[in-house]
């Protein structure tokens, strides 16, 4: 479980975050959507401890963020940031198997080396294994990524706009992987969105966020309505309902 | 496999090394002429030895240099750490005489820590977006200590003394005189134990964390044996400028940033590239010789400007 607890956090004197409380159960997908400057990946960017806490507390499980070591951290939690530029002359398996740096700090054993293959073969990049991440597409970059990130094996996954770049088939691909680890491998993950058609299509648990706050809360049903739309995306879109998932037409 | 070619091309030139130079030395005479022999001994194998030290190396850590910096195009002799290494031994000099050298060398090493630290301070706030400006302070950087070590110089009246740090070179290299550089050249293949995590550093300082990599530590270590190892080959033989630079732009380029693999061919064709500049500084005006560092200022320079054409230019 991860607890959010009066976090609140600024930059030169600019409210970004305001007194934050959230609890995320083990379990699950939780989909954080909120229009661009929302706060979104300052948030993540404070659970994943790399941002440092200025008020309010966060725990993973029994580990206090900020207290606790990042080796103990990083066997729990694992985080792929927004941004994908990586400058390194990595190869895409070189990659991967940093991913499992917290288990082997630096001395890959053959367990490392299984769930790497078994990784780039789930991820489609088993023919991308020995390029160099400069020399690859900008999507099969952002796949290499989040390979990197699941790679990790930890029981809290959070992912920041992992869909970018991605092809329709690679995005879907993904969102069903982590579908599959929420349900039955019972990890955590916790996804910034911003198509909230696949938030609605593959997330338990809808977290929208707003100028700092949390705005709403819930399934997605009952969080994707007209007044989510206007009131806080600012914008008249029409919601469908197929089915019982609401669907809305961009 | 990766190893074996620059391994055996080290090894011929490293036997060329003992049979070029001023004095005449034939693999025959070493039976016949006792005075072959002492030469062999007290001058070729320790010079020979000493260009493969040093040169692995000004590589290993010009390597390092560029993961802490985030930047390609630094190198710690010119970018400051050289000319610190510089100041500390004047320093020396002027203030402790008659301390022995490994005095000396402790407070060479302290000024190169404190002047490779300040570069990298400085440069952590220049915007990323402006990979080419790293490289420009780091020039300025350099010149300005230069220019403070020449200042002190001249004020105590060494600008001779100084001169030898200034432009490296190895014909003063003899039995006796440059056994520090085993320590440099150990402590540079020490690194190799900690190479995974000076990788990680690559992916950027936060995704190193979020795999639970001590950061701080890691930096450290990584400034310490930069210091260290600049210290005592400016110390021993002189600022040899562009190995650091060119090498390792070399050698990722082919083999990429992970370390583990790439160490070993760098400090390879470190040592490769100093030994070689130092055999011709030796053929081309002999019976004179050309110091390794001008000889390395022609070859280095004109594989920099090869790189910068023909490498894309990456952040
Ligand atoms: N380094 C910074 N300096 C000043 N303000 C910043 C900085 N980083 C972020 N901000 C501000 O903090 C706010 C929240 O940023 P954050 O990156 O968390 O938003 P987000 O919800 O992830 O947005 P997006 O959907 O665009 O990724 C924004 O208003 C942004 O302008
Ligand atoms: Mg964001």
């Amino acid at each position: 479980m991860i607890t959010i607890r009066g976090v609140s956090y600024e930059i030169q004197g600019q409210p970004i975050l305001r007194d934050i409380d959230l609890d995320l159960p083990r379990g699950g997908v939780t989909a954080l959507i909120g229009p661009n400057g929302a706060g979104k990946s300052t948030l993540l960017s404070l659970i994943a401890r790399l941002k440092k806490l200025q008020s309010g507390r966060i725990g993973v499980d029994d580990l206090e963020v900020g207290k606790c070591s990042d080796r103990d951290l990083a066997k729990v939690l694992a985080i792929m940031p927004q941004s994908g530029h990586v400058s390194a002359r990595l190869r895409v398996g070189e990659l991967v198997e940093m991913g499992r740096y917290p288990w082997h700090q630096g001395r890959p054993g053959a367990h490392d080396r299984e769930i790497v293959a078994e990784t780039l073969t789930r991820f489609s990049l088993d023919a991308l294994r020995d390029r160099f991440l400069d020399e690859i597409s900008g999507g099969q970059r952002q796949r290499a990524l989040a390979a990197m990130a699941y790679a990790q094996g930890t029981d809290y996954l959070l992912l920041d706009e992992p869909l970018n770049n991605l092809d329709i088939a690679a995005a879907r691909h993904l969102m069903r992987l982590l579908r599959d680890m929420a349900t039955g491998g019972g990890k955590t993950i916790v996804i910034v969105l911003h198509d909230i058609n696949f938030a609605a299509a593959f997330a338990d648990r809808i977290v929208v966020m707003h100028e700092g706050r949390i705005a709403a809360d819930g399934a997605p049903e009952t969080i994707i309505t007209q007044d989510l739309l206007t009131g806080v995306f600012g914008t008249d879109a029409e919601i469908l309902t197929l089915g019982a998932r609401p669907v809305v037409m961009v | 496999m990766r190893v074996a070619l620059p391994l055996l091309a080290l090894a011929m030139l490293a036997l060329l090394s003992l049979f070029v130079g001023a004095a005449a030395l034939t693999p025959q005479s070493l039976f016949t002429d006792p005075e072959a022999a002492r030469l062999l001994l007290v001058s070729r194998l320790p010079r020979t030895f000493a260009a493969i030290l040093a040169g692995a190396a000004l590589a290993i850590t010009g390597q390092i240099m560029q993961i802490l910096a985030r930047n390609r195009f630094v190198e710690p002799v010119t970018a400051g750490s050289g000319q610190s290494a510089a100041l500390g031994i004047l320093l020396a000099a002027y203030l402790v005489p008659a301390a022995p050298v490994w005095i000396k060398m402790g407070i060479a090493a302290a000024t190169t820590l404190v002047g490779s630290a300040g570069l990298l301070l400085m440069i952590r706030r220049l915007p990323p977006t402006q990979p080419l400006l790293v490289p420009l302070v780091a020039l300025v950087y350099g010149g300005v200590i230069g220019a403070g070590v020449t200042f002190v110089a001249y004020q105590s009246d060494m600008l001779q003394f100084i001169q030898t740090w200034m432009t490296g070179e190895l014909s003063g290299v003899l039995k006796g005189r440059y056994e520090l550089l085993w320590v440099a050249g150990i402590a540079s293949v020490a690194t190799w134990f900690i190479a995974d995590r000076i990788t990680l550093l690559t992916l950027g300082e936060e995704r190193a964390r979020s795999l639970g990599l001590n950061v701080p530590l890691i930096t450290a270590a990584g400034l310490a044996a930069i210091s260290l190892v600049t210290a005592m080959t400016v110390v021993t033989l002189g600022a040899i400028p562009f190995v650091g630079l060119v090498v390792p732009n070399l050698v990722a380029r082919i083999m990429g940033d992970n370390l583990r693999r790439s160490l070993p061919v760098s400090a390879l064709c470190g040592a490769i590239l100093v030994l070689g500049a130092d055999i011709a500084g030796r053929v081309v005006r002999a019976p004179f010789e050309v110091p390794v560092a001008t000889m390395i200022g022609v070859i280095g320079a004109a594989l920099f400007i090869f790189l910068l054409y023909r490498e894309p230019r990456r952040g």
